[in-house]
Formats: structure tokens, C-alpha cells, sequence
């Protein structure tokens, strides 16, 4: 049935002002949307591995909107260009517009450079779910790891996003984890990065590359202007 | 906390739980985009999105009949009421008005004045078929089914596809004597 139906729709979605964002829905109804997401996809899939993966897909699609839209409204169409700035960027205002809240924390990894962690005590996806024995480690986390994969990839930070259950001592439920694993040329742009800034403090500025590229082609046009 | 009577949708909402519309927005709109690249027909999108629905609508009517104290409803007149005055304010903040009702009254007509769902959405050409809030009509059609009403729910008008509203048609099909839940066909 496809191009079956009435002409294209008079208004554009863009004509449209964009909401403030403050509008709310019951959290129910989120989670018994959220519940048909996981149910529909467990029937696509064979393993866990599988179905994590397709949560994380729909998580994508969320996290890519949420980085456009949130550049625009809260930091006038400015995008975080720093590692700790955008990490900071999800940790705080991504967390307080979808969930309500700013992330339990933010933390970095002891055994490796590259890797971040954000913990939720009770993430808003896991509240009602209860993991039956035969799943394993599956974790609807997934989503939520997808959603911040979606952030940092289109912000131009690719990294490998998982979520995990962490026990917390003397607690019954344990917290969640969102692991960030960023892309080896994530960490080469941080070093250069700092390279720079460590010659800049010593006034050795190297000056941009470009600059030096406009200065020979002015050079070179001077001399074939005599 | 015992409810005592029928509460107001707004007192309900209110007093619950709540969470960023964009959140359920967005999530929709991932579930729409995932279930058009899986079956790849608009017409089955339409059919799942139903389903989906329903399996929300049967779950639903327990938190709805608990949170807002509703006692039996005397006709169907009431029951549209509820569900637009009560049902709609509860679970997605926003208020709908019955109108439309034909003479017997057991077919009327459930208007959206605002719909979260459809927020940042436009329909491209390829899925002009598409009812994209189909998950409505499911969830109403299963909830009313709980309840030993069968409906048949239908979308008359779609501000997706160039209407100027949202409307439902619920239309009452037979009320079911009652009866032992029993699963539909899965």
C-alpha cells in the first residue's frame, strides 16, 4: 500500500515551534510502551545478544534526535567539542530532560583510558522489569546505552556503549552501569588536543595549519602578480 | 491509600509518577521506524501497532480502574466520557471530547485536541498509509474489552495525513455477558 492515501499534509512539521519540552506523560504509559518495545523485539530475535542489540538500535535512533534537539533548545544550537564536555553534556542535560534527574555518576575507568561510566542507582527503563533466570545478563539498559551511543556518535565521539547490572552491597537490586568505550581516534584528537594546548602555553604555538597554507598561497600569488 | 469515588483525570495526573513527553515521543517514533523496516508494509505496521495496543490496553484498565475509583459505568455514553475525560488526562496528560454520537448510542466519536505521540512527526510519501497512532485504537479497543465490551475502534480523522484533528470512532459492538479472561489468538 505504499503511496496509497490523501495528498502530503498541509502544514509542515517545521513551520511548527519547537516545544519547550515540559510536557509530561505518565510514567506508566511509558513503561507499558516501553514493555511492548522489549516484547516485540524478543519475538525478532533468537539470542540476547541479539535482542540487546536491537534495543540498542531503537535507543539510537532516540539518542541522535535528543543530541539535535537539545543542542538547539538548551545551548542555542552549540555542540559540545571537548570529550569531558560532552560526556558532562550526557551525564547532566540529556539525564535531566529524559529521566528527570541529573545521573547518580559520572565516572572514569581505572583499567583503561578511553573508558567512562555512568551509574544510575534505579534506571527509569529497569524499574518495573524483572529479569527472568533463563536471560542471563540481558539488561533493558540496552536502550538506554543506545540512547547515548546516538549522542556521542552524532556529536562525533564514536564509541561502544553497554549497559551492566553492578550488585551494590546490602542492597536487593542491583545498580546499572552504562559503559562508554570510546573509539581509539577519540583518544588520538583528545591527545592532540592537549599537545597543542601544552605548546600554546609555552608560546610555541604551532598556529593553525591553515594559516600556514594561506600564507604560502599569498606568497605565491604576490610573486606571480611582479 | 483506599481511592474513595471517581477522581478527576487532572487530580489523578497529578498525583503520579511522570516522565518527559519527549522520552515517550521519541520511543514511539523508534518503535514506528523499527516495525516499518522489519515487516516493510504499511498495512502490517497498522496491524501490529493494533496489537501492540491491545497487549497495552488489556494491562492498562487494572491501573486505570484502581488510580481513578471509577464504579461501574451505567451506558456506554459514560464509559466514552471516561475514557476521554479520566482515561486520556491520566496516562497521557492531555484532555479529548466525545462527540458525534448516532441515535442508539453505541458509535461516537473521541476527539484529540493534543497528541504527544505525533510530536516532530511527519509522514514521508512511501508511508502515506500509515495510521501512525494505531496504538491508540488498540489500546482502547483492549482496555473496553476488559471491561466486557467489544468495540471496534477506528481512525476517522488524522492530522498526520492532512485532517485537522485526531479522531477516533469507537463503536460498540456487543456487550459481552461476563466471563472467564481468555486469551486472543497470539
Amino acid at each position: 500500500m505504499i503511496g496509497v492515501g490523501k495528498m502530503k499534509q498541509y502544514s509542515n512539521v517545521l513551520d511548527k515551534p519547537l516545544s519547550k519540552g515540559k510536557q509530561e506523560v505518565s510514567l506508566s504509559a511509558f513503561a507499558f510502551l516501553f514493555s511492548e518495545l522489549v516484547q516485540y523485539n524478543q519475538t525478532q530475535v533468537d539470542n540476547i545478544a541479539e535482542l540487546e542489540r536491537r534495543l540498542e538500535d531503537a535507543g539510537y535512533a532516540v539518542g541522535s534526535r535528543v543530541l539535535e534537539l537539545l543542542c538547539n533548545r538548551e545551548k542555542g544550537n552549540r555542540r559540545e567539542t571537548r570529550l569531558l564536555g560532552i560526556l558532562s553534556f550526557v551525564h547532566s542535560t540529556v539525564w535531566k530532560v529524559l529521566f528527570g534527574k541529573v545521573a547518580d555518576s559520572l565516572e572514569k575507568g581505572t583499567e583503561h583510558e578511553d573508558e567512562y561510566m555512568i551509574s544510575e542507582k534505579e534506571l527509569l527503563v529497569n524499574r518495573f522489569i524483572s529479569i527472568p533466570k533463563d536471560m542471563g545478563t540481558f539488561n533493558c539498559g540496552a536502550f538506554v546505552a543506545g540512547i547515548v551511543k546516538g549522542v556521542l556518535d552524532n556529536a562525533g565521539f564514536p564509541a561502544v556503549v553497554t549497559a551492566h547490572f553492578v550488585p551494590i552491597e546490602g542492597q536487593q537490586r542491583p545498580r546499572t552501569t552504562i559503559l562508554i568505550k570510546f573509539a581509539d581516534e577519540v583518544s588520538i584528537s583528545t591527545s592532540l588536543y592537549m599537545i597543542y594546548l601544552y605548546l600554546e602555553k609555552l608560546n610555541l604555538s604551532p598556529g593553525l595549519p591553515t594559516s600556514i597554507h594561506a600564507a604560502q598561497v599569498l606568497k605565491r600569488e604576490a610573486r606571480l602578480s611582479q | 491509600m483506599a481511592p474513595v469515588g471517581p477522581r478527576s483525570g487532572d487530580a489523578i495526573f497529578s498525583s503520579i509518577d511522570r516522565v518527559n513527553a519527549e522520552l515517550f515521543t521519541l520511543t514511539y517514533g523508534a518503535i514506528v521506524r523499527q516495525l516499518l523496516t522489519d515487516l516493510e508494509d504499511v498495512d502490517e505496521v497498522n496491524k501490529q501497532l493494533d496489537q501492540m495496543g491491545y497487549n497495552i490496553g488489556i494491562r492498562l484498565i487494572d491501573e486505570f480502574l484502581a488510580k481513578s475509583g471509577v464504579s461501574r459505568c451505567v451506558d456506554f455514553k459514560e464509559t466514552a466520557e471516561m475514557i476521554a475525560k479520566v482515561g486520556f488526562k491520566m496516562f497521557l496528560g492531555v484532555t479529548a471530547s466525545v462527540s458525534s454520537w448516532d441515535a442508539d448510542g453505541t458509535c461516537c466519536s473521541i476527539i484529540l485536541e493534543d497528541n504527544p505521540l505525533v510530536d516532530f512527526v511527519e509522514l514521508p510519501d512511501t508511508c502515506q498509509g500509515l495510521y501512525y497512532c494505531n496504538v491508540l485504537s488498540g489500546v482502547i479497543r483492549g482496555a473496553l474489552e476488559m471491561v466486557s465490551m467489544k468495540t471496534e475502534v477506528t481512525w476517522t480523522r488524522d492530522a498526520l495525513r492532512g485532517d485537522d484533528a485526531y479522531e477516533l470512532q469507537v463503536k460498540l459492538l456487543k456487550q459481552v455477558a461476563e466471563e472467564y479472561p481468555y486469551k486472543d489468538d497470539e
